[in-house]
């Protein structure tokens, strides 16, 4: 799962038209120059010449919600071979270029998108597009690179999951809460389909998905948006497209949720009970207008920050909670989750918190939000889009999420004008509608105290 | 989101200690003002209208190794507690006064700073310095709030009593640093929080927030001579002179010793590490050299190798150097299944022991300068990012056209040097703690352990 940081914060704008709170501080930059090639790679170019430097970042219009049954962990799994090189760049070439130019460069998997980034000194750009492009369709794969890699995502998978009780009860209630939609996999896969992924199961879903008209360029930084499609063209440009990739990805849907459900993980390990909701709702690209917006706002409002109402209930009003907060993951092709997570102190019971999280969800959806709180987290939420600004790499994430989860880049540069027009009467519709309880699964994390049985190894 | 690299994340006990090593951008060189507002408070600054935004980081002398030696933790609840309220405002309100103008301002405490960060869109600059000022000069600590503050940090102890790199991290500090302040818990502990009183932390602001040993670094769309009347308005009223208790230097403990730490997880943690290298040290940039070749970042260090690409064992392995006032460590982590704990702790031995023997190549020598030079702009290409790395240069007690010298620095690192410096730090030995399943039990093949159950 992505942050929830980042999910929330999602599609932010670079640019802002002047309303009253924002008025002095309305933001001159340019819209992003983008273009499409003729075999169908969509290009980004974010400016931003403060400091030498440039992003690359390449997003494929494919995550884990686009395996096959049965291959789950396929998409980030391929994520990892993607670094064992071409024909042309044996194995460690690319990577030792960027490091021998004092780049930096990663890659990253979502249910909906993955995507390879590099930063670089800007100069090195050209070689870094020859690079990319290259392995966009030349990848060579051989078992002696593949199987130790397995290892390794194995291990990540310890790291992020086996070792850490709040990543498994998420992923329990993430499985209970999508009935049929693949998001009820998670991103890293089963451990035991995992073991099993092999050197042809990643060649045939490499071949199936990666292809120039299914991805989305993103450069930001120190680069006139003029000279980048001449060197676009030299590169990507050569790659051929793939026809049979449909143009939309067509998913198993959820029927209407009718059951609240509940799901409850004992851990050994667990110091600090924690219970989290998740309710299935739109996302920005499924919502109907005006709602996703009014979502970000209702969750900035319950759940982020000291003033949040979730915290002021739970933490500071009455001492029932070390923490609450809540978070929508807007950024998603398909329909998402509104989130809310409280961690009880010791010796409160969950009916207790889950009371007054009922009660501050039935006061949003029975009486209008205070202007002044409105107000509030509007601004706070228009600020992130000038402070994204400060930041190449976020303002690339944000277009490349954005435009791999089925918006437009004027989508994404509007959003601070949706936020801004969110209505007291939205959020209350929004919370009345979306906060209904047969759409959630509640989770509760808990300590095992059961004397421990022996583990079966294998 | 799954990241693909190893994500450099140690234990809590340890990030308090960090110092994170920059480069230097061309165009930031060049534009670094000495900074003297007209009450003589001093920062470097940059000043860039490109975002309508300020961002300020500074820090006191004093941090976690101020605690009194039996509470170990008021600094960082200090750093908790000194936004919950100020002047005629409750924690309420302050807040609430903080979020309408989505001003963002928060504190921390590391093993010798008291630190602070302060982040605005411009037009908001007279509200935020000012609400930074009230926090300073006039932290409440209201009883409600202690004791809600209090509940979280404590709720954080006790996960970290279960969490293998918050154990491994806390181990590790006792073994190198014993009953020396740098060897207790910055975040303090579950026997000490509850004991700590509003007088402690009244005593601590009263004993390190203080002129004298305050360096702030700005970077953003302000002019010189405004910065200077908010700098003025906001520090020019604190006491003159901080009274801190000395902390003593001192070299961690000897390699190599081992410890572990029970705790029934699927993947065991090992932390390992010994005396690192001071800032100061003339060979300190030889050092870092050879640190990044061992176990730097980037998806191509020895231990990267050996450890991950190779036999697929791990898939976060790093190690880096840590500098403080009064010492310095070079630490690693790293975490694999538990059965494969040994060949893994072989593994990492065998690198360090060699780069120890043998030095780094030539090759090599080059490749990690090269990434040392180049990378400098990356690390400060966004205004906070630029403030930190201003910041971190002056508690480092660089001059503030190091970052014009310092690609000179990097270039006069000899082959000679490396092998050198690499002989020193890493031919010891290494400090190991191991957090997880038994070795015995967890070196046993499946077929050893008792069966349960028949499928």
């Amino acid at each position: 799962m992505p942050p929830h940081r980042f999910a929330a914060a999602l599609v932010v704008a670079l640019v802002l038209s002047t309303t009253s709170a924002f008025a002095q501080s309305t933001v001159t930059s340019e819209p992003p120059a983008t273009f499409t090639l003729p075999n169908g790679l969509q290009v980004v170019v974010i400016e931003d010449h403060r400091t030498p430097v440039v992003t690359q970042m390449v997003w494929y219009k494919v995550g884990s919600a686009d395996e096959t049954p049965g291959k789950s962990g396929l998409a980030h799994f391929l994520e990892h071979l993607m670094f064992k090189g071409t024909a042309k760049h044996p194995v460690g070439e690319f990577s030792q270029t960027v490091l021998k130019i004092g780049g930096n460069e990663n890659a990253f998997t979502s249910t909906d998108y993955t995507g390879y980034f590099q930063r670089v000194p800007r100069e090195q750009l050209p070689k870094m597009m020859e690079f990319e492009a290259d392995r966009m369709t030349g990848l060579i794969l051989k078992d002696e690179n593949v199987l130790p890699e397995r290892d390794v995502v194995l291990e990540e998978y310890n790291m992020r999951v086996a070792n850490n009780p709040e990543a498994r009860l998420s992923e329990q209630i993430m499985a209970a809460l999508y009935l049929n939609h693949p998001y009820g996999r998670p991103v890293i896969g089963w451990h035991h389909e995992i073991e099993i992924l092999d050197r042809e199961d990643a060649l045939v879903f490499y071949r199936r998905f990666y292809a120039p008209n299914n991805a989305v360029l993103v450069i930001a930084g120190d680069v006139d948006a003029k000279e980048i499609r001449p060197l676009v063209e030299e590169t990507f440009g050569k790659v051929a497209s793939q026809p049979s990739i449909p143009v939309r990805r067509i998913r198993p849907q959820e029927p209407e949720p009718v059951a609240p459900r509940t799901v409850t993980l004992a851990d050994p390990h667990v110091e600090q009970p924690t219970v989290k909701r998740y309710y299935l709702t739109p996302s920005a690209a499924t919502a109907a207008p005006g709602e996703s917006a009014a979502l970000d706002v209702l969750a900035q409002l319950m759940g982020n920050g000291s003033n949040s109402y979730l915290y002021r209930a739970l933490v500071v009003d009455r001492p029932l909670a070390v923490a609450a907060g809540a978070a929508y993951q807007g950024t998603s092709l398909d329909p998402t989750q509104f989130s809310i997570s409280v961690a009880p102190r010791p010796g409160v019971e969950f009916s207790t918190v889950e009371q007054v999280v009922d009660s501050v969800i039935a006061d949003i959806t029975q009486n209008p939000v205070r202007a002044e709180d409105l107000e509030r987290v509007k601004t706070q939420l228009i600020a992130e889009a000038i402070y994204a600004q400060d930041n190449q790499a976020v303002m690339a994430r944000w277009y490349g999420g954005g435009l791999t989860t089925g918006l437009s880049v004027e989508d994404i540069r509007s959003w601070p004008d949706r936020i801004r027009a969110v209505t007291a009467d939205q959020v209350r519709a929004a919370a009345q509608k979306w906060l209904d309880k047969k759409r959630s699964v509640t989770g509760y994390l808990i300590k095992d105290t059961a004397p421990k049985r022996e583990e079966k190894r294998s | 989101m799954t990241y693909h690299s190893t994500v450099a994340r140690f234990a809590g006990a340890l990030i308090a200690s960090l110092t994170i090593s920059f480069a230097t951008p061309s165009l930031a060189a060049t534009k670094i003002q000495h900074l003297i507002s007209p009450g003589g408070i001093e920062a470097w600054f940059v000043q860039d209208a490109t975002v309508p935004l300020i961002a300020m980081e500074y820090a006191f002398g004093g941090g976690a190794a101020q605690d009194p030696a039996d509470k170990p933790g008021v600094a960082n609840m200090v750093a908790s507690l000194i936004d919950e309220g100020s002047g005629d405002l409750d924690s309420k309100t302050f807040h609430e006064r903080l979020d309408r103008r989505a001003i963002e301002l928060s504190f921390s405490a590391t093993r010798d700073y008291f630190r602070g960060s302060l982040r605005m869109l411009k037009d908001n600059k007279d509200e935020a310095f000012d609400l930074l000022h009230m926090a300073l000069t006039s932290p409440h600590f209201d009883p409600t709030d202690v004791e809600r503050i209090r509940s979280q940090i404590i709720s954080g102890l006790h996960r970290d009593t279960t969490n293998p790199n918050a154990l491994a991290g806390r181990k590790f500090l006792e073994i190198a640093y014993g009953d020396h302040p740098y060897g207790r818990q910055a975040s303090g502990t579950l026997e000490s929080v509850p004991t700590i009183t509003v007088a402690d932390m009244k005593d601590y602001v009263r004993r390190v927030i203080a002129k004298d040993t305050l360096k702030i670094a700005v970077v953003g769309d302000v002019d010189p001579a405004t910065l200077g009347k908010l700098l003025d308005q906001t520090f020019g009223g604190l006491p003159a002179k901080a009274s801190l208790t000395p902390v003593p230097d001192i070299v961690a403990a000897k390699p190599p010793q081992r410890a572990f730490v029970p705790l029934d997880v699927p993947q065991t943690v090992i932390s390992f590490g010994g005396p690192g290298i001071m800032r100061h040290d003339p060979n300190f940039m030889a050092a870092y050299v050879v640190n990044h070749i061992i176990g730097g970042g980037g998806l191509s260090s020895r231990l990267y190798h050996e450890v991950r690409e190779k036999r697929g064992l791990a898939y976060s392995v790093y190690q880096t150097l840590l500098w403080m006032d009064h010492s310095a460590l070079f630490i690693g982590n790293t975490g694999t299944r538990a059965d494969r704990a040994g060949e893994t702790l072989d593994a990492v031995e065998k690198e360090i022991r060699r780069m120890a023997e043998e030095g780094p190549t030539q090759q090599e020598l080059d490749e990690a300068k090269s990434y040392l030079k180049g990378s400098q702009m990356l690390q400060l290409d966004t205004s906070s990012k630029l403030a930190s790395g201003l910041l971190q240069y002056q508690l480092d007690r660089l001059p503030i056209d190091y970052l014009e010298k310092r690609n000179a620095i990097v270039d006069a690192v000899t082959l000679a040097d490396a092998k050198a410096i690499a002989k020193r730090l890493w031919g010891q030995g290494l400090l190991t703690v191991i957090v997880g399943r038994a070795p015995q039990a967890a070196a046993e093949p499946a077929a050893a352990t008792p069966p349960t159950k028949a499928d």
